[in-house]
């Protein structure tokens, strides 16, 4: 029932927005629409508001392709309560791009375009106080890039002489280790206790 | 240790809870029984100074509620009444100028981290903490993560640790007998 309505809408917005939409996916039960990003405000402003009917972002955030020229998808989930459907919209960005700010069309953007920027270093232009909102203050680098490594830069321990907590580099105990097991270097290689029995018959 | 000195050749310690072997309801404990004759007899009780301070400090930890992540829904459990930490004289208190003991429950995070020695700094002596979970024990889950402690013993220190996670309630109140083992065991007046 749902796929129908969604297969319906996807055939609206193609009619709707044309050159504006890029590329339209339906997987899983589910559409995802990527548009253009100068249009992304018009996009919204649009799907709100009747016949589309979306009232609510349901969700903001990025993802990072870094092999991708432009590598950033800014990903927006919206949901219509009085049609019971949901819709994904994607628009393409890089670090120095700005991408409009939802924060006019759907309020909650605001915190949301906050997290999507303090994680992915994505900007969004016409947002009224884009800064920080989840790492630490004087935090360096965006955490959820794939370049950022994982443990960090620094780390924090209490000084005893200075009388309070200071930063330093990373120093690990030990490095971090991967257990793969089904890796055919990193497997099981010895024939288990039992198996050779099973060969001799 | 004990708070009063038992009287020498005395056996005591027969009656024990009723999960001891051998338990009998109908035999009174001979130390208890020559405590309340020599209570009811002088009207007073003669014992050392550090045994009463230390038995003071241990029958009224006062705890501050640090909960971090879900380590303190295990912490919260522990005070409710099937576990009960009220009846070792545990109180949660909102205030760390009210507490004793800190219990770090859950993941310390490098922005708390200044904000959790703030707290210990205005706790009064003696002071105790005690680390619950992995993740404040060493950074746990998040030992490798950008933004997290590894271990809380990083930023203040750390009288029992308390493995687990979460640590279950039970867990948790072993470790907080273990506590006041440890205030018993090295009970001082001294800041």
């Amino acid at each position: 029932m749902s796929e129908e309505k969604l297969l319906n809408l996807a055939e609206k917005l193609k009619a709707d927005f044309k050159d504006g939409l890029i590329e339209s996916v339906f997987a899983f039960g589910e559409l995802t629409v990527t548009f253009a990003r100068e249009r992304l405000i018009e996009v919204l402003t649009k799907l709100k508001a009747s016949p589309y009917n979306f009232q609510q972002l349901i969700d903001l955030t990025g993802v990072d392709y870094p092999k991708r020229e432009r590598r950033f998808d800014v990903v927006y989930h919206l949901l219509s309560m009085t049609q019971n459907i949901r819709l994904r919209i994607k628009v393409e960005t890089d670090e120095t791009v700005p991408v409009a700010s939802a924060r006019d069309v759907y309020p909650n953007a605001d915190w949301y375009e906050r997290e999507a920027f303090d994680m992915y270093g994505i900007l969004f232009s016409g947002h009224p106080d884009l800064r920080r909102i989840l790492t630490d203050y004087g935090f360096e680098g965006h955490p959820l890039r794939k370049d950022f490594p994982m443990t960090g830069y620094v780390e924090v321990r209490y000084d005893d002489e200075q009388k309070r907590v200071v930063y330093e580099p990373v120093k690990l105990m030990q490095e971090y280790r991967k257990f793969d097991f089904l890796s055919p270097w990193e497997g099981a290689q010895y024939v288990l206790p039992g198996d050779e029995k099973a060969q001799q018959k | 240790m004990g708070v009063i000195v038992p009287p020498k050749g005395l056996d005591y310690g027969q009656a024990g809870r009723s999960t001891v072997e051998g338990y009998d309801p109908a035999v009174h404990d001979k130390f208890f029984e020559a405590v309340s004759a020599e209570l009811n007899d002088k009207g007073f009780l003669v014992a050392s100074a550090d045994d009463v301070i230390t038995w003071a400090r241990t029958g009224s930890l006062m705890w501050m509620t640090f909960g971090l992540a879900c380590c303190a829904v295990e912490m919260m459990q522990a005070s409710m009444p099937r576990y009960d930490m009220e009846r070792f004289g545990m109180a949660p208190r909102a205030s760390p100028r009210q507490s004793d003991l800190m219990i770090v429950a859950g993941t310390l995070t490098n922005k708390m981290a200044p904000a959790l020695r703030k707290v210990y700094d205005q706790m009064p002596d003696p002071r105790y903490v005690l680390s619950m979970g992995s993740c404040a024990n060493g950074g746990g889950y998040y030992h490798y993560s950008y933004s997290v402690v590894r271990g809380c013993d990083r930023v203040v220190p750390v009288d029992v640790y308390v493995p687990g996670c979460p640590p279950s309630a039970e867990a948790l109140i072993y470790g907080l007998l273990q506590l006041q083992k440890k205030i018993r065991r090295n009970g001082n007046i001294r800041r």
